[in-house]
């Protein structure tokens, strides 16, 4: 089971930041153990970050980003209240969907 | 829309099941791309090919997308990357690591109120230069570059 998405978001006047960290180990498939097997790759292939249900970013992943990556987004007007949305997909299929709802500060 | 998308993606309709539906615009074939992991060019192994396949072999520099990175990063498994646009219509981000095996890392669609800022932490193999590739509304491309030194890689692990 995917572990949970993580979302924060930060107004100041006009502008929101909207923190998402995604859980994920981001295996590039070039790594390796001690006997020289390498370890599969796994990683985030594509997410969306959604408005009260309309989409706000869609992202495309490859396996440069780093393990349990951290990103922030800006968007202008987001109020108290408004959902935010975030979803994922790997290269095996796996997926996670979190929500997180703007509050009063 | 997008949940039929991959309904009828994932059911291996066939093209000529489709294509009426394309004939009338109810489903666009780009459109129909747009949802999907661009596997060209996030698998090119050459910077070239991966801007090739992006379409952005052709783009104009420009001081309008600022690149905010470590000078020096110690470990490359976690570079905090900020890149910042003021040109107007900015849609799309693509960002490349220039000597990263797989050069392009991430590429980004921004819908309004979305504002075209996003900050990523990266996995960079070795000293590189990293490059913003910004795609406006009108189709045009805008670039700008960023070096980074890196002392430990962050790929072997």
């Amino acid at each position: 089971m995917p572990e949970q998405i993580k979302i924060r978001t930060l107004t100041q006047g006009d502008i929101t930041d909207i923190r998402i960290l995604l859980q994920h180990p981001m295996e590039t498939g070039q790594r390796r153990d001690d006997k020289g097997q390498s370890f599969p790759p796994h990683y985030i292939q594509l997410f969306n970050v959604l408005l009260n249900g309309k989409p706000l970013i869609e992202g495309q992943l490859n396996t440069s980003i780093s393990k349990n990556p951290l990103f922030t987004f800006k968007a202008k007007g987001i109020r108290p209240g408004d959902k935010l949305t975030v979803n994922w997909t790997d290269n095996l299929g796996d997926k996670r969907q979190d929500e997180y709802t703007v509050s009063q500060t | 829309m997008q949940a039929l998308r991959r309904k009828l993606l994932k059911g291996g309709a066939s093209t000529a099941l489709l294509a009426p539906f394309i004939g009338s615009g109810l489903l666009s074939p780009k459109a129909l791309l747009a949802a999907e992991w661009q596997r060209g060019a996030f698998s090119a192994r050459s910077v070239t090919e991966a801007l090739k396949a992006h379409g952005s072999s052709v783009a104009q520099e420009t001081r309008d997308i600022v690149i905010t990175a470590p000078e020096i990063a110690e470990n490359g498994a976690k570079v905090e990357v900020d890149i910042s646009c003021s040109l107007p219509g900015a849609k799309s981000l693509a960002v490349f690591a220039d000597k990263n095996p797989l050069p392009l890392c991430a590429s980004i669609d921004f819908l309004p109120p979305a504002l075209p800022f996003a900050r990523i932490q990266l996995k960079l193999a070795e000293t590189t230069r990293i490059r913003a590739v910004i795609r406006t509304a009108d189709g045009k491309n805008h670039v700008a570059f960023r070096e980074v030194k890196v002392t430990l890689g962050g790929c072997g692990g």
